[in-house]
């Protein structure tokens, strides 16, 4: 039997390397599709489904991205969208956190509920889709709340992590754990047809600043809800800040609060 | 004193996008809360001339004062 490398630059067409070239190296060598990815990205090539990826990103920041482990944190409507668009990416480990399940009030956004899966954990439909649309990625599906209890242990080897929550309180503890941590956080949050945006990096204590006082606070969502389309654009700025923390591009919105009303199409910066 | 007040997001309903109004001296934030009676418990970041400020803050001639509601959901 030829060598792994040998099998792969054989079947590999330029540098891209074809799915089924994956999956079957995978198959005869006895790796996961996984850690086929990996092999093949360290040989500084690229699996094909990347291949839109790579006039933005080269092939190291592709297998950086697929070292890379994120916890999402809210597996609603900001997460679902998340989750779907790191796994696209190719990060490679996404850890999903959220106790809920679906119920018919998330089928108007949610992206992975559906009438089938009502009553169904949130967490366990995200990993079946992300095993269905890119099975070279690691869903770990944790089907509880993040507390200043679980935190620690929950965002244990991740380098970043979502703010896919849906309450100012949960977001306060979230940012508690991750500035011990030291991690950087994504922030979002919709309500009706507005949204907002921001990264906070370890020591700047942007959500407990902006929101100590208003724990108890009500919410824009609380009176419009939230329709399909507010968190699909403010989870892909989401995944757009978390792609430049990764892989150290770009101009971070921190120390900056995107907002974004969808009504009148403005967007406003705000200095935080 | 003139006082521009900007609104955003819902707070714009039946009220106004930007305007500029007379207060008395020595009015705050919260006074102009008050006057245009948004509720408390919605306000998410107040700005006066960009700068956040609470609602005990003491407007002067010439501000802008800017009032965001709270966003929480996800």
């Amino acid at each position: 039997m030829p060598l792994f490398v040998d099998f792969i630059q054989e079947h590999a067409e330029a540098d891209l390397v074809p799915w089924e070239c994956q999956v079957e190296a995978a198959r005869r060598y006895g790796l996961t599709i996984a850690e086929a990815e990996e092999a093949i990205l360290r040989l500084e090539l690229l699996p094909a489904r990347y291949q839109r990826n790579r006039a933005m990103l080269t092939t190291a920041q592709q297998l950086r991205l697929f070292r890379s482990r994120v916890a999402v944190v809210g597996c609603g409507g900001l997460g679902g969208y998340v989750i779907e668009e790191l796994a696209r990416l190719g990060v490679g480990t996404i850890v999903a956190i959220d106790p809920d399940i679906f119920v018919e009030h998330n089928l108007n956004r949610q992206l992975y509920s559906s009438p089938r899966l009502l009553g169904a954990s949130k967490v366990e439909a995200a990993a079946a889709r992300i095993e269905e649309i890119n099975p070279a990625v690691t869903l770990i599906p944790r089907q509880e709340m993040l507390t200043t209890d679980t935190g620690r242990e929950l965002l244990h080897g991740s380098r970043v992590a979502v703010d896919a929550l849906d309450s100012i309180a949960a977001r306060l503890e979230l940012a508690e754990v991750c500035d011990a941590m030291g991690l950087p956080l994504v922030h979002g949050a919709i309500g009706g047809w507005y949204g907002q945006v921001f990264t906070q990096l370890p020591g700047q204590k942007t959500l407990q600043r902006l929101y100590a006082d208003l724990r108890d606070g009500r919410g824009v969502e609380k009176q419009l809800g939230n329709p399909s389309f507010t968190p699909a654009v403010v989870a892909s700025m989401e995944v757009a800040e978390v792609c430049k923390v990764l892989l150290a591009l770009g101009t971070r919105l921190s120390s900056r609060k995107l907002t974004i009303n969808l009504l009148d199409m403005e967007t406003e910066e705000i200095a935080l | 004193m003139n006082i521009t007040v900007k609104l955003f997001a819902t707070f714009r309903t039946g009220r106004f996008d930007i305007e500029t109004r007379t207060y008395p001296e020595g009015t705050t934030v919260g006074d102009v809360v008050r006057e245009l009676n948004l509720s408390e418990k919605e306000l998410g970041i107040m700005l006066v001339n960009s700068r956040h400020v609470k609602l005990d803050h003491r407007l002067g001639e010439g501000d802008t004062l800017s009032l965001f509601p709270l966003l929480g959901g996800g």
